[in-house]
């Protein structure tokens, strides 16, 4: 237990309204409150509520960070309320605090969000182990601690839909699917119980595919049971070519070409890379590589400086490969 | 004060696409009295790339790089923000890991090193905050920025995952709000400008596979900036620096607004404040022009 005195400060809260069956248009209320040093961000929902107005509606259940029912964004940033100390919350942001829901375009009334996308998502992946049970089995199934182990964090999620809705790509293109269904889909791909033939490929499609993840990072640090989404996404990848699964797109070329780049000079050659990514598809980059080359941002494969002691990377390259393509 | 002395992992780009940021690097460096040590024998981090395809392969890549710099006894600095995250996510996994290290290492035995684990490995950003300090910095101006409004654009890979940044810096920052760049365009005598998308992702690492994703993320990152009243934009990483200052077409197209500013890498703004050789900051390469100098 901590020893530290309770301190309490003074907190302004902005907080934001909206009653999608009554109102036009959301809008925010201001709370200024006293905030004790033990308080979390589920303290502040709930005096809202309970001192201020009895209408304000939020998600919550549990209040041990396992139902994964509050997740809201302070600052902008996604947080699981209940988790969240404020006292960390008023070292990052001062006296100044904006409460969101988890997604500003699917609010339905103050915190609570319409979280179908998150839920319509995390199915499409099976995000469940398929496989011919026996029904009347002699033994049980169990997992060795290494094959337990390969499920890695991916199974602590709580499906809170933290990460989902802090995702950039999510924003931007409602098709993909997100980091929170990548990670289950990785649960289930990892666990040796598993027979499905078709997730692998299903997720690994271009578009709404885990190959459009930009690797912001984002999924990892909001996540507060520390699933570690993007790094799933990565597994994902690694699996597609250590099965041999890998089809030829973009995306894979993309990922491959660094390792023929690398091969044969150590350091990338970035025209040879989109070239090789794009195939025909190079051609809408001319205009923009024309431009490039008359600003001298254009290196041509016979002026690339190869990394020196090239032959310790190619023997490298040669030994340590693992994936196939 | 003793001469600072650092490994320069140059990575890629800057010997490529962005040579301004290069010659940048180097007029600064001079500047400032640091002595780069370049790691000549490098290869390519992988950029988060080959790590998708081949991740144990891209371990002892990197490893293979860190392990020359350790030859050197020097902290490895970077000046690309994802060499920074391949790099420092090496050392954080091999430091974490003595049988991922191991293996690691029976792969470099072949071409005699060794993975040892002994340097630092750090942003060129963070090494002159910590090294040399922002007061220092500060003194040394002769050209101050003060009639600039200044958009800092951190890139992802800088501050997030923030296990990394805890690591490879003395003060680490919030992911979440961060300060070093803004505090870095004070210094050098700027307004900085706060605006939303200052952490946010600039789409570089989806351009080839989603590239509407990318192209939006880079428009909404500019039109923040603009909208922040910025006069220019001003980036540690030269990948994101590709695509503020490349893209603006596309950007535009995606996100149905004019954008473009000018986008400065972070020694280009240090070098006009420390009073460089305009001609030694390569401005001439841009292809959003900068207009001011």
């Amino acid at each position: 237990m901590s020893t530290n005195k309770i301190t309490t400060q003074k907190v302004n809260f902005k907080v934001f309204r909206f009653n999608a069956d009554e109102d036009y248009l959301p809008y925010y209320e201001d709370y200024a409150m006293d905030v004790t040093s033990e308080e979390v961000v589920l303290d502040i929902l709930n005096r809202i509520k309970w001192d201020h107005d009895g209408s304000f509606s939020y998600r919550r259940s549990c209040r041990h960070g396992i139902c994964g029912a509050c997740a809201i964004k302070v600052n902008g940033r996604s947080t699981l309320a209940c988790k969240e100390s404020m006292t960390d919350m008023i070292e990052l942001w001062g006296d100044e605090m904006t409460i969101e829901p988890l997604s500003i375009k699917r609010a339905v009334k103050d915190m609570i969000i319409d979280k179908g996308d998150f839920w319509e998502k995390h199915d499409a992946v099976k995000p469940f182990v398929v496989d011919e049970i026996d029904e009347t089995p002699e033994t049980e199934n169990l997992l060795s601690p290494a094959e337990a182990d390969a499920l890695d964090d991916a199974d602590l999620c709580i499906q809170c839909g933290a990460c989902h809705y802090a995702c950039p790509v999510v924003e931007v293109n409602e098709e993909f699917m997100g980091p929170a269904a990548f990670a289950a889909a990785y649960r289930f791909e990892a666990d040796v119980r598993d027979g499905d033939k078709s997730r692998l490929i299903d997720v690994n499609q271009m578009g709404s595919g885990v190959w459009d993840c930009v690797k912001c990072y984002e999924c990892a640090q909001v996540c507060p049971k520390e699933v570690n989404p993007i790094e799933k996404i990565g597994k994902l990848h690694n699996m597609l070519f250590q099965q041999g699964k890998a089809e030829s797109n973009v995306a894979t070329r993309h990922a491959v070409g660094f390792e023929k780049s690398i091969k044969k000079n150590g350091v990338l050659d970035e025209g040879g890379l989109v070239l090789y990514s794009e195939m025909a598809g190079i051609v809408k980059h001319v205009p923009v590589a024309l431009k490039m080359f008359s600003k001298g941002k254009i290196t041509p494969p016979w002026s690339i400086t190869k990394s020196k002691n090239l032959d310790e990377i190619q023997k490298l390259v040669k030994s340590s490969t693992t994936a196939k393509f | 004060m003793k001469k600072l002395k650092y490994a320069l992992f140059t990575g890629c780009t800057a010997k490529q696409s962005t040579p301004e940021q290069m010659m940048s690097t180097m007029a600064v460096a001079e500047k400032l009295g640091i002595e780069l040590i370049e790691l000549t024998e490098a290869s390519c981090c992988g950029a988060s790339h080959l790590q998708d395809y081949d991740d144990f392969l891209s371990l002892v890549l990197n490893a293979r790089n860190i392990a020359y710099a350790e030859k050197h006894g020097l902290t490895m600095v970077t000046i690309c923000n994802t060499c920074q995250l391949n790099t420092a996510m090496t050392k954080h996994r091999l430091d974490n890991n003595a049988e991922l290290k191991a293996k690691v290492n029976e792969k470099l035995a072949e071409i005699g090193l060794e993975y040892k684990g002994t340097s630092k490995i750090t942003h060129f950003l963070y090494a002159i905050i910590d090294d040399i300090g922002l007061d220092k910095i500060k003194e040394m101006v002769v050209t101050p920025l003060s009639q600039f409004n200044i958009a800092p654009f951190y890139g992802c890979h800088n501050i997030r995952p923030s296990e990394l940044q805890n690591e490879s810096h003395d003060k680490a920052e919030s992911p979440y709000n961060p300060t070093s760049l803004d505090d870095l365009i004070i210094a050098c005598g700027g307004q900085n400008v706060d605006y939303d998308e200052k952490n946010k992702c600039c789409g570089f690492h989806a351009e080839l596979q989603a590239p509407k994703t990318a192209a939006t993320l880079t428009g909404n990152a500019i039109a923040g900036a603009m909208d922040g009243n910025a006069d220019w934009m001003v980036t540690p990483c030269p990948l994101c620096h590709l695509k503020l200052d490349t893209q603006t077409h596309h950007a535009s197209k995606a996100i149905g607004r004019e954008v473009a500013l000018p986008v400065l890498h972070m020694q280009q703004m240090l070098g006009l404040a420390l009073g460089c050789d305009q001609n030694a900051l390569g401005m001439k390469h841009h292809l959003t022009k900068v207009n001011f100098v």
